[in-house]
Order: C-alpha cells, then structure tokens, then sequence
C-alpha cells in the first residue's frame, strides 16, 4: 500500500501559514467592501478552482482539453437538483456529490483521449461543452421546470447556519478551495501526479514502463471534472447566486484556458495566479478607460483592447516563456536570492556548496 | 409518400449546400496544415476579421464592392506577413500543442481588432443575391433551395477547382508539396520558406474572406461568426485536415447530417441539436478513423 498522503516540508508548512494568515486574518480585516468580496475574491476563489481542474488534464497530464465550462455547469445544475430533491445531503455532500457527477461527465467526455490527442482531442472535448449545456438547456428537469431561464441559487445552509452575507460565502469558497488545493499539490507530487507527468512527456514511453494509459488518463478527466464541477457549483452559488446555462458557454471554457496558459502550465500556484491576471487585469483596464480618459474610451473599445492584449500575451509567453507567470515568479525569486546571497546579506549555501 | 420524399430531397439538398459553408471555412484551414503541419485555431477568427474589415471598408468609407474587396484581401495579406514574421518563425522549433496555443492567441487578437476597429453591432451584408428559393427550381423540380445555397456550393467549387490546379500544375504549387512533405529538405534545395508561408497564409486569408462573405450574407456579419466557424472543426476530423477534397466532402456530411438529424429526431429532444450533433460524429469518426476520411495516416514514433 502506498502511503497516500506526501509528507509537507517545512517550507510548505511555511507557505501554507502565510496564505492562511492572508486569507483568513489579514484580507478580512482590511478589506471591509463588499465589492472586493463579490466581484474578485470569490470569483478568482471559483475560477482558480476551475484551473486548477483545467491544470490537472491539461498542464499535468498533457491533454488538450476545452469544455471546462460544461463541466462547470454540470457541477452547477447538479448542486442545485440536489439541494432541490435530496435536501438530506446538506452543503457539503451535495456539493461533493455534484463534484462526483462531474466527474462521470468528465469520464465518458476524456474516453477519446485514449486514442487522440492535439486539436482532435480539443474537438473532442468540444462535444462535451457543447452537449452538456444543450441538455440542460432542453430538459426542464434539470431546471425545475422554471421557464424564466434564470434560476435564483437556494441560500447556502452549513449545518443548520446560513452563509449568505459576501464575507461569509468567501469563506465558504476559501476553505473548500485550500482542501482541494491541497489535495491536488498532494496528488501532483505523489505517484498519481507522476504517472501524469510520465503520459504528458512521452505515452508511448510511459506505457512501456508500466504507466496504464487508460487509466492514468482517465483518472486525470475524472479528478478535473471534479474540481470543475465543484468550482461550477461554487461559482453559481456564491457568485452568480443565479444558474443559467448561457454562463457556461464556451467562452468561459477559453477564459480558463488562458488562465491555466498564461498562469503556468504543470503548476498549482500558475492557476491562481493565471486566475487573478484575467480577472484583474479588466478591471485596471477599465479604472485607466474611467480615470485617465474618463470615459472618453467607449466600453466594448475597452473590452475589445483587453482580447487584443490577452492573446498577445498569449502568443508572447508561447515565444518567450510557455511555461507562463508561474515560471516568471519562480525566476524572480531565484534571481533575487542569488542577490541576496552573492551580496553577503545572507549567505544561502547551495547543495552543491556543501558537498564539496 | 411523394411530398415526404420531396422533402426529405429538400432537406438533405439544402443540408448539403450549407455544408459548403462549413467547407470553405475548413478549406482556410486545410491550406495551412498542408504548408506547415500547424492546425491554426485563428481561421474562424480570420473569417470573422475579413468580412468585418469588408463591410467596415464598404460601409463606412463608401468604397464600392470591387475595391473594398481587393483591399479586404490585401489586408489579409498584411496579416499573414504579420503572422509569418511575428508568431510562426519565433514558433518554428516549438512543438505543435505550442504553436496551436499560439494560434488561439492570435485569434484573439484579430477578434479584438476587428472589433476595436468596427464596432460590435451586427452588420448587414448585402451581396446581391438573396437568401431565399430560386422560382426556377422550386417550379420545375418542386424543391426550395436558397439562391445563397446555391452560390457558396458554386463558390466553392471554383475555389477548389483553382488551389487544386494551383497545387497541381504551377511552380509555387511544386513548392508548397515539396514543403508539406520535409520544410528542411525543401528549404535545402533553395526553396524560399517564408515566401510559401507568407502565400499560404495570404492565401487562407482569402479563402477566409470568400467563406466570411458567404456566412455574412446570411446571417448578418457578427462576433457568432467565430463559433460558426469551430464548425470547420469537425468538418475537418470527417474529411482529414490535410486533403481538400477531405474538407469539402467532410463539410457536405456535417451539413446533411447536422439537417437531417436536426429535422427528424431534433423535434423529439425539443431541437437545436445542431449545435452539438456535428461535434459527437467527430467523435466517432476519430474512435474508428481518427485520420478522417482521406487524411494521411497518423504515425507516431517514440
């Protein structure tokens, strides 16, 4: 038996305190608008979930994937049913249950990985954005039988206590996205991640030294299936706090895509950060369109100007760095430390020092 | 039984000419793998570019038909030299999911310029020929198939007829093969690279104008025009995306398929499954035939 969960070293520990103490201490008390609760923190909560979801099939394990939306609005419907008719379950199962039932979405949609890959897989994957919000557009069902198209989220009850005020839902979205984060470094560190790894360099090589294609393959589908559907329930019930299929369309699956590109592909902290530059970066925009030229720039120029700059940056980190801002940042830091350290500040010994 | 079978005639009729919009779109497509083995993700953008910088030329500068054709396809040109100098040659050793990651970028690109440069309101296009029945088939052979049909399956044929006489018979045509088949080989024996890129490109830029025109006169020149356009995608999957008879017979299955489908068992799942239907046959032709219909057959080597 394989011990399952990796031993942290104290530099993780070191990190882990620090995001806490941000997030959990510091972020609540300084930051007392509800703006910066309902419009960044607890997208970026939700859509970094995504990424990551989208980091483990495609920087992880090297599949070209784009429908991470559907499974997003399949995590999304499913919560909402399940609070509807099995009001039993509470949050928490039903929000892992809907995870689960992503996940058999994620399953059936990641079966063509085996045989393709590239852009045919992309096609593949297409399918599943497509059918997945044509269902539950179609099938009132899934809706309730509400014939308005949008449909209000029920209040989030943990255990008999509302959490409906925005400090609350941030909450809510921060402790199940640091479990989850958590759970994926441990999964991208331990065997499942390096079988990951192994696929995403070279399968026919991974094959042959053991590695099971069909199942490393669809283990990765099924686990970022997961994580999006969770992000997709989160997303509806603590940010939209409506479900409409059209919010999951298809250019929700492109945003996440650049998201997991631009933050770093085969990292954790790339989703994060990938997150926080596309949903930040509008917002500047837009502060320089009002400030500056004070609105002398019509909105959807400004809208327009972001695309141009999100793909430019797209194609610049494919020249320069594919590796994306996580790389970026893990340079600086190196570069900074090597400052530190050839300046007499703070003498780092290297391994390689030490040895000799 | 008549009238059934006259519809079902009908159907399938208009299925297949609608699939040749889908084949122009795939067509761009097709050139560009076939130079370059590079799958450019920014053809549906650059359909969507063209057309709009054809209306914004007709439209807001008045510049007659002809003339803002010619300077839509020029500024197609400029924007395969750009492509060329500023994204594919720095990409030239990276692998192909890199290069595919590239062209998502630029397609982003061209759709925030076009829009930054023309607005986001649908445009109307109008190329004179109009989207409804042609009186002389609909007496004579009973079936009402649109003018518009008619003239993209026309277009089409004439665009296929000229790049296969163009690969088939001219020195430029010998030098595009020779660079599908070994780029290093090809540019050893002094074959000049970037200018067979740059015509690919420029060529795949007007393709993407003719497909733009087609797609605009129907159903207004607007951003939808890019998710039509992921369409071509699966046309592609059908037909092999480096065969151009491949792209066209691939747009004629989609095209029936996704009618017939949508027509006969549509009405029992409350319709609109067109917008997926041609994505799962995708998905069973690459679980049987991932190499299309008349694609060369993938082979990987360790």
């Amino acid at each position: 038996m394989k011990p399952v969960f990796m031993t942290y070293t104290k530099k993780d520990l070191i990190n882990l305190a620090v995001c806490m103490v941000l997030s959990v201490l510091i972020i609540p008390s300084f930051i007392t608008t509800e703006y910066w609760y309902t419009s960044i923190l607890i997208p970026w909560l939700c859509l970094a979930l995504a990424t990551i979801g989208q980091q483990i099939v495609m920087g992880y394990t090297g599949q070209l994937a784009l429908g991470a939306a559907g499974f997003m609005a399949a995590g999304a419907f499913a919560m909402f049913n399940l609070i509807l008719r099995v009001p039993d379950l509470g949050f928490v199962g039903s929000l892992i249950v809907s995870g689960l039932i992503a996940a058999a979405f994620g399953i059936l949609f990641g079966l063509p990985s085996l045989k393709v890959r590239g852009i045919y897989l992309m096609v593949a994957t297409l399918a599943s954005q497509f059918f997945i919000i044509w269902m539950i557009d179609k099938f009132g069902w899934f809706k309730n039988y509400d014939s308005s198209g949008i449909i209000t989220a029920q209040d989030i009850v943990i255990l008999g206590k509302p959490f409906t005020t925005p400090l609350a839902m941030y909450f809510v979205c921060l402790a199940v996205t640091t479990v989850l984060t958590l759970l994926a470094m441990n999964m991208a560190r331990g065997s499942t991640g390096r079988n990951w790894m192994a696929v995403r360099d070279m399968d026919i090589a991974a094959e042959s030294m053991g590695v099971s294609l069909l199942r490393t393959k669809v283990q990765a589908f099924a686990i970022s299936a997961f994580y999006c559907g969770v992000a997709g329930a989160l997303f509806a019930f603590c940010y939209l706090k409506s479900l409409e299929p059209v919010a999951f369309d298809i250019k929700l699956s492109f945003k996440i895509l650049f998201m997991c590109i631009l933050g770093g592909l085969g990292t954790i902290n790339g989703a994060f950060i990938g997150a926080a530059f596309i949903l930040l970066f509008p917002v500047l925009l837009n502060a320089i369109g009002n400030n500056v030229f004070h609105g002398a720039i019509d909105a959807t120029i400004i809208s327009s100007i972001e695309q141009v700059i999100f793909g430019g940056l797209m194609i610049i980190f494919m020249i320069y760095e594919p590796l994306g801002m996580a790389k970026l940042w893990e340079n600086l830091k190196q570069s900074l430390k090597l400052k530190l350290s050839s300046s007499g500040i703070k003498s780092v010994k290297s391994p390689a020092q030490k040895s000799e | 039984m008549v009238d059934e079978l006259l519809f079902f005639m009908e159907v399938l009729v208009g299925g297949l000419l609608a699939g040749t919009m889908y084949s122009l779109v795939a067509l761009g497509f097709v050139l560009i793998f076939k130079a370059s083995a590079t799958f450019n993700f920014s053809q549906g953008a650059m359909v969507f570019f063209s057309v709009l910088a054809f209306c914004g030329f007709m439209q807001d500068f008045n510049i007659p038909f002809v003339l803002a054709f010619i300077l839509a396809a020029l500024l197609m040109v400029v924007v395969g030299l750009c492509t060329e100098r500023l994204v594919l040659r720095p990409l030239m050793n990276a692998s192909e999911d890199t290069v595919l990651m590239a062209t998502i970028g630029l397609g982003y690109v061209l759709e925030g310029l076009a829009q930054a440069a023309w607005g986001v309101e649908v445009r109307r296009l109008d190329l004179g020929i109009g989207d409804f029945p042609v009186p002389w088939i609909a007496d004579n052979l009973k079936l009402f198939i649109s003018a518009l049909d008619i003239t993209a399956g026309l277009v089409a044929a004439i665009m296929i007829i000229g790049l296969f006489l163009l690969f088939k018979y001219t020195k430029i045509g010998l030098g595009l093969r020779a660079v599908a088949d070994d780029a290093g080989a090809a540019s050893s024996i002094g074959i000049p690279l970037k200018h067979i890129m740059l015509l690919v490109w420029s060529a795949a830029g007007v393709v993407a104008l003719v497909a733009g025109c087609m797609w605009g006169a129907r159903a207004g020149v607007q951003f939808a025009l890019v998710d039509l356009a992921l369409k071509a995608l699966p046309v592609l999957i059908i037909g092999g995306f480096s065969s151009i008879p491949g792209a066209i017979i691939g747009g004629l299955i989609i095209g029936a398929v996704e009618k017939v489908l949508e027509v006969y068992i549509g009405p029992f799942f409350g319709g609109a499954i067109e917008g997926w239907a041609p994505y799962v046959l995708a998905i069973f032709f690459l679980l049987y035939r991932p190499e299309g219909l008349f694609g060369e057959k993938i082979i990987r080597r360790v």
